[in-house]
């Protein structure tokens, strides 16, 4: 399958940020088209579609839109998720930068289908230029009348507000988002309720990622067959694939749903970096269990992946060669999940803690014969037990190297030594690691009286 | 709530293959509790909304890919649940956790309070692995570290399972204890600048299912396993919170909330639960003193003292008539204390002259207090579902803290419309619906216009009123009794609307003294003297004069009418309104006995002095502010030589040549309960009632049996141009105009100096600083800092505090600290006071 520009479109574009660009590239016709539409019609369009959310759980857009009540009396929220946070993951940030107002149209479609006022776009806190150039977009389209009061001469009033993260990966999980948003800290919540019927602010709310809302103008102006054009049948639509480590280019790319993973890699990056052979990879961010090179011709869809034996995710593809060792990739996404944990539910915040000691020891060759079984173990005692995503995502590097790649780290344990191919890694297998637990930093909070 | 489930609102469900129903919307946890299945837990509280952080309590449920936990997942029809007991996928989930949760737990048990009682210990030992796996590094953080001065926090037990902070947030309402920071670093937390600052702080610590919240006063004092634990009911306050007494070698060590889901849930105060170091202080009288001819005290046995009493009482009597002796009780009493106190001075010597009421009284919440003696309602359960609640005259978190607590309940779970009447809003500021401000002391008028109805600014609360009906409340604090003509007008608020109505009182015993009748023309049951029923035949005899109340007492002992004064359980020196005024009676007085438990600043006028045990050593009963009777076992023997107050009372009436018949605090209760307590409810008796009760209703009552000091000008008319501060005064409007812009209201604080709080040191440094409450507008006018020193200047005094500025008060009104907090309010004069700056003295900030 050929790659696509539908999301990227604009990519190119010199000017297609600006409102002017963006309107002379065909910009604003889903919205002119959505404008005249019954909501409900709007709503049926993205069901038939058959778009699936983009922010990593792959839920069929058009449903959660229908889920909305449209009869409490409160105001309706929509809160686009770009905290973009999952390790490997940066199509938002992209698209974000290079087409804002694809995102905006994409709101005020989403906005006037679900009868929303007003929406929050919340913005990872380390992406500043992408979020100078929303702020300049969203205040142009006020300037413009695409956003704020009657739009376009509709009637239409729609309002958009653009709020920076502090910067904890678990406020990109939807609830966490809007308790931070509310300005908590940042901790998933129990559901039910649902955020479509009790979100921010308790008011019926839908959370959906840059990337599935920047797709909703195109479905609008060209159709649920167009959109299905492309893609699988339960996966239909083009997708941006964010491909990153040992390849020769890596970045995002827009195929449809479905190409396998060896075309994406090998025609739009060039392939693995000479002399490297694919050892291993992660086919959508580190929460997503691992594959080898076995799996290099399974279609980037949600159903291929799963049968698998991984997840789609956020379509993050993170490629590793022979050169890499998979115990040491693991132990720096474990270190990124003990370190973000929100500390909530016991497995998690205990679980991570532990997992990342016991594979810096490993690797600093004090790893002993049952070290294996209890990473294992842990990683099942947490895996379905946790309170969020977070947690389940934890494990899954962890349990699928060892599935896979359990002669590396017994030879680590046993003999001391990684496989002579691998090039140890700067920074991570360190002469005193082991050493960077928390309780080695200064407590942040010595006494009751903390900041 | 108290709905009946039907059928329909019932759903059926398997656990561990037994078959139930439960109401729809029940979690599985508790569902299980039916079967008589535990489910392990640490976060689960069944008073705190779910919040499943530890994982404990997982479930397998039929048809689901991932165990649940029970304690967040309602009940659904047809489900099938597995607790550990019969799936393995629950029990490797809960072993699971718990090794989890021991990973960085520091198991120092051995010096741990919670040692011997503590979940996780009991689980490990139940669910628990015999061996760690972890040889890694344990998280570390420095311990204990200070929460307040009653409270320590042991970072490394904590299991994060957010109950302490749940309970600040939702049930107590003070965000002062958090969770901060993440991953394995999560931990309990107050902020830098702001002081954890609740009354209820002593609840996190019970509920802390580890050793991680301590509290002070316990901290290393005892085990679990070398305690005995007895019932208690709290002696504080009126909210009758039901207490675990534990003790240990005859000391008590620690008192806990006990669970009582009608009263006080599982909750109670920390003036409650901290506050029993008196029990055993050094300032405990334990021994009968009895002043010698040459004027010096010597301790003395049983008999010489009480010969010595009952020969002064007699001498009063002989000298002056029965009428020159006067009983002041306080408002700590026991029932049957209380009662038998009443039928001494009643049937013994033969006076009327008796008072519980050691603060600001009136003549006129006579017939209110008539009406509500001996009845029962409205209660917790009542007022937690009144769609509506009239507060007036009470606040409600300093005065009765767990009826704060409920309202606060009723208005978290079913957004209970709370009406405040009144210039000060206080702690109920957060919850209130609406306030219905009025000047100090003229509270009457929006009540009685809340009565009537037709005032067109008040539609919105009238309205509520009506959609109501007779499940609306009306709550009316003591201190309306300082408003002219608002206690008598709250109560025809309930009455003309057919609400409930309670009055609620701050003490323990001031309930039991209503009911007994220890004020002046009244008798047990709310019987007014000249119609005594019943109590005409269980007595000997009745007093044929009415009697003084308690300024009246004092005012006649100083004139030198009143001969023998007999102080139970009371301090007039520092609590009476008029400090001077006490003391010139006690010193011009011939007599005075001295009843009670600790040394204080009338002992020093005592010419007999009788040792009293306190609530924890003796048997008895207390009445909540509904009218409850609860009664309490004895816990520990008595200090000293103490004695029950009504033992003495018994022994000093057969000094007196009068037997009454009683040999245990059992035939004390069995004579007075059928007279003080009274069936149907305070409203058919209210004055205005057709067909009262018990009291037959007679607006003239009041004037037929007035006492001699209701001669005195009564509130709301002129009252006499005099220096000496007269209670009925306090509040009404004098023509205060601009040399006395401020009306005052006087709120005594939970936690204060009182004596009933010594040695406990801890809970006093958690108290709050008395200040003066000032509108912001006034403060700022006036250009008081928040925080800076203001004198309060009156007709007749001038008292410096310093000023906290809230909203929480009208503007032209302020709130004074009450005498527990140190200065008597009543040495100012009269009801009006201006402020002026005082030089030198920064604001806080
Ligand atoms: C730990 C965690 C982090 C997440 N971070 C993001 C994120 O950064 N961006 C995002 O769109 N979704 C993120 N999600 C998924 C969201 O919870 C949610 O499913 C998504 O925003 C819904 O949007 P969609 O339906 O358009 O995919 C995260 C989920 C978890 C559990
Ligand atoms: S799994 Fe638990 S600790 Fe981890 S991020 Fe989610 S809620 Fe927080
Ligand atoms: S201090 Fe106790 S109650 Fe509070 S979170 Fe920790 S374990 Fe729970
Ligand atoms: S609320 Fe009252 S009864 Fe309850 S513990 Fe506190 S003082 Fe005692
Ligand atoms: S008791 Fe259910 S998760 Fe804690």
């Amino acid at each position: 399958m050929p790659e696509v520009q539908v999301l990227s479109q604009r990519y190119s574009l010199s000017d297609g940020h600006t409102l002017d660009g963006y309107l002379r590239s065909g910009g604003m016709a889903g919205l002119r088209v959505a404008l005249d539409m019954a909501p409900a019609d709007i709503i049926t369009l993205v069901k038939d579609s058959g778009l699936r959310g983009r922010g990593g759980a792959g839920f069929p857009t058009g449903v959660k839109w229908g889920f909305v009540p449209q009869d409490t009396g409160r105001p309706i929220y929509l809160v686009v998720n770009a905290d973009e946070g999952e390790p490997g993951t940066f199509k938002d940030r992209e698209l974000m930068e290079r087409d804002p107002f694809m995102l905006l149209e994409g709101m005020a479609i989403a906005a006037r289908a679900l009868g929303c006022a007003r929406s929050f776009i919340f913005i990872r806190g380390e992406y500043l230029w992408p979020g100078i150039r929303l702020e300049e977009a969203i205040a142009e389209a006020y300037t413009d009348g695409w956003l704020g009061k009657d739009i376009q001469g509709s009637g239409f009033d729609f309002d958009v507000t653009l709020h920076y993260a502090a910067g904890a990966y678990i406020c990109g999980e939807e609830t966490a988002l809007l308790d931070a948003l509310e300005g908590r800290r940042g901790q998933p919540r129990l559901r039910p309720p649902f955020p479509a019927v009790a979100g921010l602010y308790a008011c019926p709310t839908v959370v959906n990622n840059v990337e599935t809302i920047a797709t909703v103008p195109h479905i609008i102006e060209l159709g649920a067959e167009w959109f299905r054009s492309m893609g699988t049948e339960k996966s239909p639509g083009p997708k941006l694939f964010c491909v990153s480590g040992e390849v020769v280019r890596p970045g995002n790319y827009e195929f449809p749903m479905g190409t396998p993973a060896r075309e994406i890699i090998e025609t739009a990056c060039g392939g693995m970096l000479p002399d490297r052979a694919l050892k291993f990879w992660a086919p959508g961010g580190s929460s997503t269990p691992l594959l080898t090179a076995e799996h290099y011709d399974v279609g980037m869809d949600f159903e291929s992946i799963s049968a698998a034996g991984s997840l789609l995710g956020t379509a993050a593809m993170m490629m590793f060669s022979d050169r890499t060792s998979v115990v040491d990739a693991v132990l720096n996404w474990t270190r990124f999940y003990e370190h973000e944990s929100c500390g909530k539910c016991t497995p998690c915040r205990e679980g991570t803690f532990w997992l990342a000691q016991i594979l810096e020891r490993i690797l600093d060759r004090r790893g002993r014969e049952q070290d294996i079984q209890i990473l294992d173990d842990l990683c099942d005692n947490i895996f379905g037990r946790a309170f969020c995503a977070l947690g389940d995502g934890a494990t899954s590097p962890i349990k699928s190297s060892i599935k896979y790649f359990r002669e590396e780290y017994v030879q680590l344990i046993e003999q001391g030594r990684l496989p002579d191919h691998i090039e140890p890694h700067a920074g991570v297998v360190t002469e005193n690691s082991g050493h960077h637990r928390p309780h080695s930093r200064p407590p942040a909070r010595a006494g009751a009286h903390a900041r | 709530m108290t709905d009946t489930a039907a059928p329909a609102d019932t759903v059926h469900l398997t656990i561990d293959g037994r078959e139930l129903d439960v109401p729809k919307g029940l979690l599985v946890i508790r569902a299980a509790e039916q079967l008589g299945i535990t489910i392990p837990r640490f976060c689960d509280h069944p008073l705190l909304d779910p919040v499943a952080a530890c994982r404990q309590c997982l479930v397998e449920v039929e048809g689901q890919r991932k165990p649940f936990t029970a304690c967040s997942t309602t009940c659904t029809d047809g489900m099938v649940v597995k607790t550990h007991l019969t799936s393995d996928v629950a029990r490797e989930g809960q072993e699971g956790q718990l090794e989890f949760l021991l990973l960085n737990h520091p198991l120092d048990c051995p010096q741990c309070d919670k040692g011997g009682e503590c979940p996780l210990q009991d689980q490990t030992l139940a669910h628990g692995p015999g061996d760690s796996r972890m040889i890694d590094r344990k998280r570390r953080f420095t311990k204990p570290v200070p929460i307040s001065a009653q409270v320590a926090l042991d970072r490394e037990r904590c299991v994060l399972c957010a109950r302490c902070t749940r309970f600040s947030a939702e049930i107590s309402g003070d965000k002062f204890i958090e969770l901060f920071e993440r991953g394995a670093l999560e931990q309990v937390a107050i902020y830098e600048d702001e002081p954890y600052e609740s009354y209820f702080s002593g609840n996190v610590v019970q509920i802390c299912p580890v050793g991680a919240l301590t509290s002070t006063s316990y901290r290393f004092s005892a085990r679990p396993f070398d305690l005995r634990s007895l019932p208690g009911v709290c002696n504080q306050c009126s909210a009758g919170c039901n207490l675990r007494v534990d003790v240990r070698r005859g000391e008590v060590q620690r008192l806990l909330a006990r669970d009582n889901m009608a009263v006080n849930e599982m909750w109670n105060c920390d003036k409650g639960r901290f506050g029993f170091e008196y029990v055993a202080s050094a300032e405990r009288l334990r021994q009968p003193v009895v002043r010698d001819e040459l004027g010096s005290m010597r301790p003395a046995t049983w008999l010489t003292a009480l010969r010595a009493a009952a020969g002064r009482i007699q001498a009063a009597v002989d000298a002056g008539g029965p009428a020159a002796v006067g009983v002041l009780t306080g408002g700590r009493l026991t029932d049957e204390d209380a009662y038998a106190v009443g039928r001494f001075a009643r049937d013994v010597v033969g006076t009327d002259n008796v008072d519980f009421r050691l603060r600001p009284r009136t003549d006129e919440e006579r017939d209110v207090l008539a009406a509500v003696a001996g009845t029962l309602g409205p209660t917790y359960d009542e007022v937690e579902h009144a769609p509506v609640v009239v507060v007036a005259g009470l606040e409600t978190e300093e005065e009765v803290p767990i009826l704060h607590l409920r309202l606060r309940k009723a208005w978290r779970k079913h957004r209970q419309r709370i009406v405040v009447v009144g210039p000060v809003i206080g702690s109920l500021e957060e919850i209130a619906w609406r306030w219905i401000q009025t000047p100090a002391g003229e509270e009457s008028s929006r009540l009685t216009a809340l009565a009537s109805g037709g005032d067109a600014d008040l539609s919105e609360v009238t309205d509520a009123l009506d959609e109501a009906g007779d499940r609306g409340v009306v709550l009316a604090g003591e201190r309306l009794a300082h408003s002219p003509g608002a206690l008598p007008a709250a109560a025809e608020l309930a009455r003309a609307r057919g609400l409930g109505f309670a009055w609620v009182p701050r003490r323990n015993g001031a309930r039991g003294a209503v009911d007994a009748g220890l004020l002046p023309g009244l008798l047990p049951g709310g019987r007014i003297a000249a119609e005594p029923g019943p109590v005409a035949d269980a007595w000997g005899r009745l007093p044929e004069q009415p009697g003084l109340d308690t300024r009246g007492m004092l005012e006649a002992a100083a004139a030198g009418e009143v001969r023998a004064l007999y102080l139970i359980g009371i301090d007039p020196v520092r609590d009476f309104e008029d400090p001077a005024l006490a003391q010139a009676a006690l010193e011009r007085v011939d007599t005075v006995i001295v009843q009670d438990l600790l040394q204080n600043e009338t002992t020093r006028f005592a010419d007999v002095i009788l040792p009293a045990t306190a609530a924890q050593e003796r048997v008895g009963s207390f009445t909540t502010w509904e009218g409850r009777r609860q009664p309490f076992p004895q816990a520990v023997a008595p200090q000293g030589l103490a004695q029950q107050d009504w033992d003495i009372v018994r022994q000093l009436a057969r000094a007196l040549g009068s037997d009454l018949g009683w040999e245990t605090a059992n035939d004390v209760r069995r004579e007075a309960a059928p007279l003080m307590e009274v069936a149907g409810s305070a409203l058919s008796r209210l004055p205005g009632a057709q067909g009262g009760g018990v009291v037959p209703a007679s607006p003239e009552r009041s004037g037929d049996d007035a006492p001699v000091s209701s001669e005195r000008p009564s509130a709301g008319h002129d009252a006499p141009a005099s220096s000496e501060p007269s209670p009925d005064s306090l509040s009404h409007q004098e023509a205060g105009g601009a040399e006395f812009p401020f009306g005052v209201v006087v709120v005594d604080y939970l936690v204060g100096d009182s004596t009933m709080l010594v040695g406990a040191k801890a809970l006093k440094e958690t108290a709050r600083r008395p200040a003066v409450w000032v509108h912001p507008a006034d403060a700022g006018r006036l250009g008081l800092a928040d925080g800076a020193e203001v004198a309060v200047v009156g007709s007749a005094g001038r008292l410096v505090w310093p000023v906290r500025a809230t909203s929480g008060v009208l503007q032209g009104c302020v709130v004074l600290p009450g005498n527990s907090s140190g200065q008597a309010p009543g040495l100012l004069g009269g009801s009006r006071v201006r402020l002026e700056p005082v030089a030198g003295t920064g604001g806080d900030e």
